[in-house]
């Protein structure tokens, strides 16, 4: 199946040299929610600027269900909807006329039925006629989900839609996003927090300094979240890992202290006896073991720094 | 053509207008209702005619369009600015509208405005002067065409403001000498004949000139002088609006 978004060789520089962009090429599944992480400045706004047209691009090409954003920028609009990261809402509007606005601004004849439903599912409908400026920010958050939602879209942006947003609103919202996605919609959202893209997303990409640094299918992802590290602390350094080991798929710590070895919980077994056996048989004496568990959160962060000691190097 | 998204703007615009309806129609009619209480009634009073023409009724035309001119500039340079302050510009450039539609939607609402804040202001000096207009329709023509103009003139300031003092430079700095030295409150025949030379190159002559000429038959410069002129204007503008948008100046760099 064609991707509904394809960006090939997306570049962004700004005014003063600042390169916010690098070589992006990354594919959206139909239907798909895709989550964006990304530390603050990675790019993760400027890249949904650019698809939904707010910024233009230095070099590259993104089309939208095969339409150019450039070209065919109109069919390519009509199908997206996009929920900005600020609180950038109108002041002295209405909630009802602000969302009505939206929806007509994208050439969508009026709908009072579909607008209802709307604020009913995003429980608005009973500050329809509150003027925006007297909402609390996860209301005024709701607004702009509202607005985006208007005019019925395809594809949805969310960038940091949760942010600041209490823990009751993030989970109603999540319920939301998930009805759009059952009903056909795909979202693509940018988020800090690692539980949201656990939670909601079918695919992860990572986003560092502008370049994509990973591009992985969740389940992939929860099963490394999956696996477990049993940590040996040695009595005695090793120079190298004895032959007899070999099997166990073991890894030496730098300081030569520590074994280190990799295992799946869900699997039936873990291998640990045979592992302590061998151990055993081979007078490998240790003080202490040790397990950690390895969180998406861990993946990104570790991602992260990898990356930049890479770049250090 | 997303005709629905230019009426959506265009709606969102005029409602404005309605909230701020005190700053928008009540304060320019209150300060024309002056201008021609100070110089209309009790200065007017002690002129003689100028070109045939009470002294209050010479001055309507040029009054109505200090009113069009600053207006139009005000209110369209507002309508796109505060969206650009505000941060909610982000829907408009993400929505299915061509440049051209944005223009029509945020100029076509401001000069609207002039237009009625115009129409206003002349029925207004009706109380005060006897009127009469001999060309009705070419007034209502450059009632228009200067309403749109300096709509885009608004338009283009309001994309190039990177604060509300310069929302303020050009209305305040510009606009107003030129429209009090372009003939507003007098005839440039009246002038010494080196700043009747000098008049000719302040452009808001040729359109004070054109509007009274469809007033009362007679202007400081041939009517087709003005037409040219309100014209060349539009065309500038124009070209101005279609060089933002192409280069996306302001507002996608």
């Amino acid at each position: 199946m064609q991707p509904v978004i394809q960006i090939n060789n997306l570049q962004k520089s700004y005014k003063g040299g600042f390169q916010a962009l690098k070589d992006i090429n990354l594919d959206i599944d139909r239907g798909e929610i895709f989550a964006l992480l990304g530390p603050n400045g990675a790019g993760k706004t400027t890249l949904i600027s650019i698809v939904c047209g707010i910024v233009n691009a230095t070099e590259g090409s993104v089309t939208v269900a095969g339409h150019d954003i450039v070209r065919n920028y109109r069919e390519t609009r009509s199908m997206i909807g996009l929920v900005p990261q600020e609180l950038t809402t109108d002041a002295f509007e209405t909630v009802w006329a602000t969302v009505s606005f939206s929806r007509g601004l994208f050439g969508k004849a009026p709908d009072p039925a579909h607008i209802e439903k709307i604020l009913k599912q995003l429980s608005l409908w009973d500050k329809k006629d509150s003027k925006i400026m007297t909402l609390s920010g996860g209301m005024k958050r709701r607004v702009l989900i509202a607005k985006a939602l208007s005019h019925e879209p395809s594809i949805l942006f969310l960038d940091e839609p949760t942010a600041g947003v209490d823990v009751e609103l993030r989970k109603d919202m999540w319920n939301v996003v998930r009805g759009l996605q059952q009903s056909g919609v795909t979202i693509i959202l940018t988020t800090h927090y690692i539980e949201e893209a656990e939670m909601m997303a079918d695919r992860v990409g990572v986003i560092r300094k502008g370049e994509i640094i990973l591009v992985e299918d969740k389940n992939t992802l929860m099963r490394k979240l999956g696996e477990k590290q049993l940590t040996i602390h040695l009595h005695e350094k090793l120079d190298k890992i004895p032959e007899k080991l070999s099997k166990h798929g073991l890894e030496l710590s730098d300081n030569k202290e520590a074994l280190v070895y990799t295992y799946d919980t869900a699997a039936g077994r873990t291998g640990i006896t045979g592992l302590l056996a061998d151990l055993n048989d081979a007078k490998i004496r240790f003080n202490d073991i040790e397990t950690q568990e390895r969180s998406l959160e861990d993946i990104f962060v570790n991602l992260v720094h990898e990356d930049e000691e890479d770049e250090d190097e | 053509m997303n005709a629905r998204g230019i009426l959506a703007i265009y709606r969102f615009e005029m409602a404005r207008t309605g909230r701020t309806l005190m700053q928008s129609i009540v304060s320019p009619v209150l300060s024309t209702c002056l201008y021609f209480i100070v110089f209309g009634a009790a200065i007017g009073s002690r002129i003689t005619e100028v070109d045939g023409v009470s002294y209050g009724s010479f001055i309507v035309p040029g009054l109505i369009m200090l009113s069009l001119l600053t207006q139009s500039v005000s209110n369209a340079s507002f309508g796109i600015y505060f969206p650009r302050f505000s941060g909610t510009i982000y829907e408009i450039l993400s929505a299915p509208v061509s440049y051209l539609e944005i223009v029509i939607g945020y100029a076509g609402a401001a000069a609207t405005k002039s237009v009625i804040l115009g129409t206003i202001i002349l029925a207004t000096a009706g109380f005060f002067v006897p009127l009469h207009v001999e060309h009705p329709f070419v007034m209502a023509g450059f009632l228009i065409l200067t309403s749109i103009t300096f709509s885009l003139l608004g338009f283009i300031i309001g994309i190039w403001a990177d604060g509300f003092e310069k929302l303020q430079i050009v209305p305040l700095l510009v606009i107003t000498p030129l429209t009090f030295l372009g003939g507003t409150f007098y005839s440039i025949d009246m002038l010494p004949p080196l700043w009747q030379k000098i008049s000719l190159l302040n452009p808001v002559v040729y359109l004070v000139s054109g509007f009274r000429w469809s007033f009362y038959g007679a202007g400081d410069v041939p009517v087709i002088a003005s037409f040219v002129m309100s014209l060349v204007f539009l065309g500038i503008c124009l070209g101005l609006i279609a060089w933002i948008f192409r280069t996306g100046y302001r507002l996608k760099d």
